[in-house]
Parts: C-alpha cells; structure tokens; sequence
C-alpha cells in the first residue's frame, strides 16, 4: 500500500506516493528533485511542526496597564519545530502559563520542554516602557 | 490648531511605513510617521505565526518579532513616530502637502510636508464585496478580524467554524482556531484550485483533516440570531449543481476573500488608481500622479511576503529623498502587461537605473517562461519551474536590456507568459 504526501519544500508541490520497504526505508516517487525524499522521510518518519500560539498575562508587576494598548495575551512560539505527535502538549503547557510583565522578546518561558532541546519563547517585548 | 512641519511624511507605521521613514531618515530629511493604531508594526502584530523574515533577517520570525526588529532599527533614528493617530484628509496639489490629522492625545493637527509616502496597507474584502446571500445573523467574521480577536484581544469568535475562501489568512487561522480548541469543519472555495500556498494547506488544513471543497460556491448563510450554518453547492463544468447543495451546521463562518489597498485617502486626494492592483498608478520612482506623493506596501498592490514589502518600502523611501533633491527620470518607458499577466507594479521603468518590477499572473503552471519585450522585441525571457497567481513574481530590467527603449519616441515594455 502507498501513501501520499505533496512536497512543501518549494512552490511546485510535488505529489509523491510512498512506498514503505520492509527494513523500514522508503521508496518514494513522483518527487522531480531529491528533496522529496528527504521531505517524504521527515514528513513519515519524524514530522515536525514549529507551535505559535499565545499565553495569558500576569498583570501584577505592573501600574499603567493602559500602555498595553489593546494586547491582552502575549504571542509565543517553540524556538525549533516541535515533534508533531506532541503539538498538543506543547499548547497545553502554553496554555497553562502565566506571564509577567515586563518581558523581553525571545525570554524562555518553557526550557527544553520534555527534553526536546526545543524552548518556548515570548515572541514580543511587552510592558517594557510601562517600567521606564 | 497645532500645526507641524517637517520635510516628509509616511502615513501608516507597518513594515512598509517603518522602512521608507528608515530610509528618508538616513537621506538627512526630518521625518515622521502618522499610525493610527497605538502601536507600529501594522497587520504584523497579530500574524503570531511563523514566515517572516528570511530575506531580511535570515531568520524565520513570528510577525511581531519581525516588527520589533525594524522598529528598533527605527529607535535609534531622529524619526518622529506618532501613533494613535489618524489621518482625516490630504491637500496634495501644492509644493507644500497638508495632512489633517486626528489624535485623542493632540486633537486635531495639521501636518505639513514637502512629500508623502502613502503606506496604509490594505483591508480586507467582506460579506458584501462577494455578496453572498440568507440571513444576517451574529458569527460572521473577516478572517484578519478573527485573527486580531484571538491572537491580540484574546477572544474566540466561536466553536464550530466554517472558512469562505482559501486564501492563506483564512488558512493559518483555520490551524489558530483548531489550536484553541474550535472545530474546523470545512474550508469552501469558489475557484477549482486553492488560493493559499501549498504549505499551508499541508500545514493548516491535512494536519487537521479540515476538509477543502474546492469548485464550491457559498450559496446561503442561515440562522436567525446566530449563524446555524451554511449552504454549499458545487461547481461542475461552470454550472452552480443547485440540486447538489448540502448545509453545514456551524456557528461561526470566516471570510478569507482577498485584500483591498486602502486607498479612500488617496482617491480625496485625486490620487490615479490601477483598476488592476486598486493601488494607485506609480512610476519608477514609485511616485504616483502626483508629484512628491510616492506609494509602498499593501497600499501600492497586495504583497505575500512581508520581506518584498520592506524592499519595496526602502526603494520608496530612497526615490522619495532623491526627488525632493530634483532629481527624475530622464526617459520612461509605460510597461504593458501581456499574455497572463494581471498587473505589474511600477507600471513605468527608467532605462537608465536597475528597475525592480512586482507581478502577478493569471495562470497557474509549471515550466513557464516570462518573457520581456520592447516595441515586440524579445529582450529578456526567464524560466520559471511553477507559477501560480497566489505567489508574486519578480524581474530585474536594468539600462542593458532597456537600452533600445531610448530609441523610440512612445516606447512600450511588454511583459508577458506562457
Ligand atoms: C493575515 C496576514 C498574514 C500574513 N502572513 C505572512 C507570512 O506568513 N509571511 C510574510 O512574509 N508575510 C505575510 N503577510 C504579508 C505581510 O505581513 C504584509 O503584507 C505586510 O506586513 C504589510 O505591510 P504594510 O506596511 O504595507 O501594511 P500594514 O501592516 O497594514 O500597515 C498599514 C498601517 O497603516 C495604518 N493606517 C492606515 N490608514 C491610516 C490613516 N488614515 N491614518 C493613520 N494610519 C493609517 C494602519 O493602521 C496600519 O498600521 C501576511 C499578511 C496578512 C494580512
Ligand atoms: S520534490 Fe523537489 S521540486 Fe518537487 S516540490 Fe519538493 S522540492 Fe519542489
């Protein structure tokens, strides 16, 4: 039985059809240049996806609240694509934070989560002059 | 009323805005930026997702560390950025430009300034730009506006969400709203092909199993109060199959249906517009039909990447700061949009400068040839292994290939594909 995937590492879009080998390679085909295959192998056998998402504020270092404008969450996002299967964990932990302020664009917020290597990261500064 | 001078003015502080005023700045002219959000950056601020930035930076970015980074650039420069405030009105016609402006911390302000760069970006098109029939209830949503909800506001629009139009905005928030523990249950699409990149239906849709229909039209949005769901029917050889029509339940629709330059400034202000980009006509200086009035970004014709608008911005910026120096163009040539070609942006090139041209084409095809032709004079053809009409395109026309253009008194630069 194959599987299909379509190439995303340029604007062609190849579609490739997989074959699974048993010593556990792949034969894939449809591919017009080798990145397919590396893209096919990563896709089946390790896929990994970088997580933006936004985490809830903790307001209590800070006076002036209305120089946040309008921004109620911060954005945050894994520094390094996260293994797939775990996206949801990776959400839930975000989830789950509360960040204060002030805070400086690519602060840790999550280190090394699970042992992965990959850390969440504030993906603005905010409150900074609220504090100057 | 307070009344301010300076040498230029860039009206809106997105990426574009922030690039040109970067550029004025170092050519020694005093410069402001007028935004009316409280804060620079523009739409970038709420793009949380990953993509920007690696042309510029050589880094992929989320949209706000993108804006953070330029405006940090613009930090350590004398330009004086004013946000909270809006621009009401522009008197254009005389040497010295007059802006109206608005702000809850300045009341109302005139600004004056020996040239204007428009950069306002764009808005996106609406229920009543695609007419789409049935009900007016509560849950209808721009895709940009659901974003801004959920990723700056913090609120979710609803649970069980459908998305009109594959555009990539409605594809990265048909991932956001699945993060946030919505159900995506189908993105429609009128046209028989998505208009979003491939990675992003990869990335956004597959991974998600959120089913896309293409060749469908949005015949009906129904619900009384509250949007209960919507009737879809396809497409098939050009026929609408009324027959064939099925309603999907939800509480929530998305309009992803494309992005309109914001141009009702520029149209006070007698400023031409391209029927093709709803962008204003701008020559190779990037000046429009009004002298010392240059245009960049979104507002100018709609770009994918936030790293050509910087690019495009900076050129604005430059041309801008050597106009008001008096110089311009000694010869210009009209360029002429041919075969699959829906617009190209300038719309003039100066043969004796290296011209970067934006363009767009109509197909979507691999093995393609994009062929540049003066007075039917093949002088430069470029390969191109995929086009589609979703992915701008670029060429380079430097004095070499333009050379021929100052031999004829009307000359005319044909750019075209096959
Ligand atoms: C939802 C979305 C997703 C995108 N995703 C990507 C991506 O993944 N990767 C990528 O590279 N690019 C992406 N882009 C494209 C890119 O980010 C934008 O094209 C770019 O940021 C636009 O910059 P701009 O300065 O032209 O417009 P904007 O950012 O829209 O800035 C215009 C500014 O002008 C202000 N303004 C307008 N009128 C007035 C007035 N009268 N007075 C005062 N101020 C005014 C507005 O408030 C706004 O701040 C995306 C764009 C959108 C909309
Ligand atoms: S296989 Fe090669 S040509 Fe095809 S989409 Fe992937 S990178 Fe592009």
């Amino acid at each position: 039985m194959s599987e299909e995937l379509i190439c995303i590492t340029c604007p062609i879009g190849c579609h490739l059809s997989i074959e699974r080998l048993p010593e556990g390679k792949l034969a894939v085909s449809g591919n017009r240049c080798p990145r397919g295959i590396k893209y096919a192998n990563e896709e089946l056998l390790n896929p990994k996806r970088v997580v933006s998402a936004t985490a809830a504020i903790d307001y209590s270092g800070i006076e002036h609240e209305e120089s946040l404008a309008e921004i109620a969450r911060i954005p945050v996002r894994t520094d390094a694509a996260y293994p797939k299967e775990g996206v949801n964990e990776v959400l839930a932990a975000i989830y789950a934070l509360k960040v204060k302020l002030p805070i400086k664009r690519g602060t840790i917020l999550l280190a090394d989560f699970k042992g992965s290597g990959v850390n969440v990261i504030a993906a603005r500064s905010l409150g900074l002059e609220a504090l100057a | 009323m307070k009344e301010l001078y300076f040498d230029s003015v860039v009206i809106g502080g997105g990426a574009a805005g922030m690039a040109s005023a970067l550029e004025l700045d170092k050519a020694g002219l005093s410069t402001a930026i007028l935004e009316r959000e409280e804060c620079l950056g523009g739409i970038l601020g709420q793009c949380i997702h990953n993509g920007f930035g690696l042309i510029e930076f050589n880094e992929e970015l989320s949209g706000p560390e993108f804006a953070e980074k330029v405006e940090e650039r613009l930090a350590a420069t004398g330009v004086r950025a004013f946000t909270g405030l809006t621009v009401m009105e522009l008197q254009l016609a005389s040497e010295l430009k007059t802006l109206y402006c608005y702000s809850g911390q300045h009341g109302v302000l005139r600004i004056n300034a020996k040239l204007v760069v428009l950069a306002m970006g764009c808005r996106e098109r609406n229920r009543g730009n695609i007419r789409i029939p049935g009900d007016r209830p509560a849950g209808v949503y721009t895709a940009g506006l659901a974003q801004r909800l959920v990723n700056i506001e913090g609120y979710i629009p609803g649970k069980d969400v459908v998305i009109i139009g594959s555009g990539d905005i409605g594809l990265i928030m048909a991932r956001r709203m699945s993060w946030v523990g919505c159900k995506v249950h189908a993105v429609v699409e009128i046209l028989p092909y998505p208009s979003g990149l491939t990675r992003n239906i990869v990335q956004c849709l597959n991974d998600f199993d959120i089913p896309l229909y293409l060749s469908h039209l949005t015949t009906r949005i129904i619900g009384r109060k509250r949007v209960e769901g919507v009737e879809i029917t396809p497409i098939e050889s050009g026929a609408i199959m009324t027959e064939k029509a099925f309603v999907i339940p939800c509480d929530t629709v998305l309009l992803s249906v494309g992005l309109v330059p914001e141009n009702e400034l520029s149209k006070m202000a007698g400023v031409e517009i391209n029927p093709m980009t709803n962008g204003p006509f701008a020559d190779s200086m990037l000046m429009t039909n009004i002298p010392g009035v240059f245009a960049c970004g979104n507002v100018l014709h709609v770009h994918d990447l936030v790293d050509y608008v910087v690019e495009e911005a900076r050129r604005a910026g430059i041309y801008a700061a050597s106009w008001l120096k008096g110089n311009s163009p000694k010869a210009e040539a009209r360029v002429k949009t041919g075969a699959n070609v829906r617009y190209t942006a300038p719309s003039r090139v100066d043969p004796d400068k290296n011209n970067k041209l934006y363009l767009r084409s109509l197909i979507v095809k691999n093995d393609a040839q994009l062929e540049v032709r003066i007075n039917n004079r093949l002088v430069k053809s470029i390969k191109k292994t995929h086009i589609q009409p979703s992915e701008m395109l670029t060429v380079d026309l430097g004095p070499k290939e333009l050379e021929s253009v100052k031999d004829s008194p009307d000359p005319v630069v044909e750019i075209a594909i096959s």
